[in-house]
């Protein structure tokens, strides 16, 4: 059995991953505690206020101003958390894009039922693609006419990135919804056709983790799955030399 | 005006709220069945992935289980179609149909519902519905098999779906009927002296229910008639341009928008849960004032909360879309308004656990129902808190965390307090009560397998597995919490025989239950003012006055601890 997965969180391999881990322990800890108290506070009553020791119920306890205090801590808890947890977090994963070329910039394409990475090669820029030139030999329509495309590398469920650097993914879809979904990165993202969404990862442990489809594409949707490989930047960069280049 | 019955015109095409009720009571009882048993076969694919389902594999059709082996797209269909009947046919029709149309105006002293033939529409409306998503896995193209949310392009790529929306716009065409109904009934209707004050807190759920349904409907019946012409007349309200599907460039003309659907789709569905939600807790409200024998904490603060509850029901659909592509800067109103909606939720339990404070609580098995609610839709509800705060939802979001999360208010919540609620009533529809020790058998057994089958699904939540996969062990991530899927699908199994002493029990004690008198909880409320059952087309043997508000338990000074609101 694989040491990254057990009957709780898969192992942590991005820079965010510790930060929504925290957000994960505070509010599993906050709901042990109001569902704790309100435990307790209910199995005392239930004993206590049985008919048998309690003949005749308490006509007036009604109503008492006491009674808002729960929702008022919880509020407050709220908003708390939204504004000093919640918001800065998800700004940091949706918006602090990092910029080329400081960062490793692949495409990501899913389709019924894989995924194909696409990166640009040494020259950093991506090929032209055409929808009409899609076949199952070249994935993803690149233009063999023009020259940016030349040293394109295209991966077919493998996505391979490397360790320590953040890098851009251009998230796209050909047919229907699909979802990027790296438990190890806690990342997920849907591919909706149709838009070209961004999202940055920085892995932080070197190793094979997991891609999956979170959102249901069809009946291969189980099986849509890729291995992504995280290595040292040199092993990165023997592997990207290492690949078959254009189309 | 007396009216001439015949058996077609008394138990087929009723006018009397009280036989709708019933037909709705059943029908959806029948639904739930059904679509639990398809959940069972999906149950023992995950338990038991590529192993032939036991005894009744052989007798599948081979599109669904060639050789007793379960196909992927059967396994999507039985999918989508569980989810469906359960929501549409199964706990709307039961706590809405069924409840309100029984209960509703009784506990108003009225003598039937302010448009009796719209009501009878209303039902035939779902029954029609519910026969055409039956017949839909007959038909060609089978099913449908896009989950129940149905999201574009899949549901209009895929096959069975045509069908499914017919379907539902008879559905949502009953609702509609239905909640016009409850609302001028709830308006117009009340007996002398029942002022908005004094209703009792079922009455409020379903009126505010009500209005939560007229708003929300009619979007998804447009969203609806817009998706099946994409699909048969070749327009693209939801198709971008330049898909590819299967190798092959879609002949469309393109332009749509994918996330359209999903914002018309949220925009009924998540005020749908509070649909699915609120007849419960009122249910819950009227067992325990019953059962503790003294008047509920807070009813102003529990009215004000389904309110404002109903309110922010329509402002907070889009935490279904936080990884959809949506703008970070909507992410955030739709976090704040999500998290603010647990507040209602909290002040609701919270009265109703301060009902239990200097109560006489009688543990009788109605109460039983309404007590497991308490902490167990309490679970239900905390657990929501992770999936509306966009950085714990990023994780969770359609993983099994969430279907444990929907199980848990929608099942061991809802689910158990109609059950209360079918224990509470029975008496009043049939003059007979349901046998207790069958009532114990069904309870304990039911409360103690709900939670076998959805606790490990925040487990497994938590280590990553996804939802929808028919067979979860093709990925590396979900194999450690594998074995947690046999216990939950032998769960699941012990579920369906403790119901088996429920359906005996119902049946059985119809026709041969113990003889009750009119008011046998000894409650407040009107519906126990008439003779069990009320009587025919007019309930009440004269028009009930009101002269107080409905939960007088233990009044001091007076010898009997409860004071119905009509008695002098």
């Amino acid at each position: 059995m694989n040491s990254n997965y057990g009957w709780w969180l898969p192992v942590a391999a991005s820079s965010y991953a510790g930060r929504i881990d925290g957000s994960l322990a505070i509010l599993h800890w906050a709901m042990v505690i109001i569902f704790g108290l309100w435990a307790v506070y209910m199995a005392y009553c239930l004993i206590r206020y049985r008919s048998s020791a309690s003949p005749r119920a308490d006509y007036h306890f009604t109503e008492s101003m006491k009674a808002l205090t729960p929702d008022v801590v919880i509020l407050v808890f709220e908003v708390w958390l939204i504004f000093f947890v919640g918001v800065p977090i998800w700004a940091h994963i949706r918006e602090d894009l990092p910029k080329p070329p400081e960062a490793v910039t692949v495409g990501v394409t899913a389709e019924q039922f894989a995924w194909t990475a696409h990166y640009p090669g040494a020259d950093g820029q991506f090929g032209k693609q055409d929808i009409r030139l899609v076949n199952a030999g070249n994935p993803l329509g690149l233009d063999p006419a023009d020259t940016a495309g030349q040293d394109d590398v295209v991966s077919v469920n493998t996505l391979v990135l490397p360790v320590g650097k953040r890098v851009l993914i251009n998230l796209s879809a050909k047919d229907v919804i699909h979802s990027f979904f790296v438990p190890e990165f806690r990342i997920k993202q849907d591919a909706v056709p149709g838009m070209r969404i961004k999202l940055w990862v920085e892995p932080t442990l070197e190793g094979k983790f997991e891609l999956g489809c979170a959102q249901l594409c069809g009946t291969g949707h189980y099986r849509m799955r890729a291995d992504v490989l995280v290595k040292s930047a040199e092993e990165y960069q023997k592997w990207l030399d290492a690949q078959k280049k254009g189309i | 005006m007396e009216r001439v019955e015949t058996f077609w015109s008394k138990y087929v095409f009723s006018l009397d709220h009280k036989v709708i009720g019933i037909q709705y009571m059943i029908t959806s009882l029948l639904f739930l069945l059904f679509g639990f048993s398809l959940v069972l076969l999906m149950r023992w694919q995950l338990a038991y992935p590529g192993h032939p389902i036991p005894l009744i594999g052989r007798f599948l059709p081979d599109f669904i289980a060639a050789g007793g082996i379960m196909h992927p797209a059967a396994y999507n269909t039985l999918g989508a179609m569980h989810g469906t009947i359960m929501i549409f046919l199964g706990i709307v029709p039961l706590g809405v149909g069924a409840f309100g149309n029984y209960i509703l105006p009784l506990q108003i002293g009225a003598r039937d519902m302010a448009f009796p033939r719209i009501n009878m529409l209303s039902y035939w409306n779902y029954f029609a519905g519910g026969v055409l998503m039956l017949m839909s896995f007959v038909l060609p193209g089978g099913a449908a098999q896009s989950g129940w949310t149905s999201y574009a392009p899949l549901s209009i790529v895929s096959p069975g779906q045509t069908v499914w929306l017919i379907a539902m716009t008879f559905l949502i065409t009953s609702s509609l009927l239905g909640s016009i109904n409850f609302i001028v009934t709830t308006l117009n209707l009340r007996a002398p002296g029942l002022t908005f004050s004094r209703l009792p807190l079922f009455v409020w759920a379903q009126f505010i229910t009500a209005i939560i349904l007229l708003f929300a409907f009619p979007v998804l019946q447009a969203a609806a008639i817009l998706q099946l012409l994409d699909r048969v007349a070749g327009t693209s309200f939801y198709l971008p341009t330049d898909l590819i599907v299967g190798g092959n460039i879609l002949d469309n003309a393109g332009g749509g928008s994918v996330l359209l659907w999903q914002h018309l789709f949220w925009f009924l569905a998540h005020p749908e849960v509070y649909v699915l939600l609120l007849p419960a807790m009122g249910i819950v409200a009227e067992i325990l004032a019953n059962g503790t024998r003294k008047p509920i904490f807070g009813y102003k603060e529990i009215a004000g909360s389904f309110a404002f509850i109903a309110f922010l029901s329509f402002i907070v659909w889009a935490h279904h879309m936080f990884v959809s592509g949506l703008k970070t800067k909507l992410s955030y109103l739709f976090m704040t308004t999500t998290m603010i909606i647990s507040v209602p939720s909290v002040a609701i339990l919270t009265c109703f656990l301060l009902s239990l404070k200097g109560a006489s609580i009688r543990y009788r098995l109605p109460m039983l129902f309404a007590l497991a609610f308490l902490p167990l839709f309490g679970i239900g509800g905390l657990t929501g808190l992770p999936l509306g705060f966009t950085p714990t939802d990023v994780y969770l979001h359609d993983t099994y965390y969430v279907i444990g999360h929907f199980h848990y208010v929608v099942v061991t919540g809802s689910m158990i307090a109609l059950m209360g609620g079918i224990y509470y009533w029975f008496p009043k529809m049939f003059g007979r009560k349901m046998n207790e020790k069958w009532g114990h058998v069904h309870f304990w057994g039911t409360v103690i397998a709900m939670n076998g089958v959805f606790f490990p699904m925040f487990i497994q939540g938590m280590a990553g597995v996804q939802r929808r996969l028919y067979d979860p062990t093709v990925q590396a991530h979900n194999l450690a919490v594998q074995p947690l899927n046999i216990l939950m699908t032998a769960s699941a199994f012990i579920l369906l025989l403790f119901q088996i002493p429920f359906i005996w029990n119902f049946f059985h004690s119809i026709f041969k239950g113990e003889k009750t008198e009119e008011n046998p909880w000894q409650a407040t409320t009107l519906e126990w003012a008439c003779p069990s059952p009320p009587l025919p087309h007019r309930n009440f043997d004269k028009e009930p006055v009101v002269r107080r508000g409905p939960y007088e338990y233990s009044v001091p000074g007076r010898g009997e601890d409860f004071w119905p609101q009509d008695k002098p």
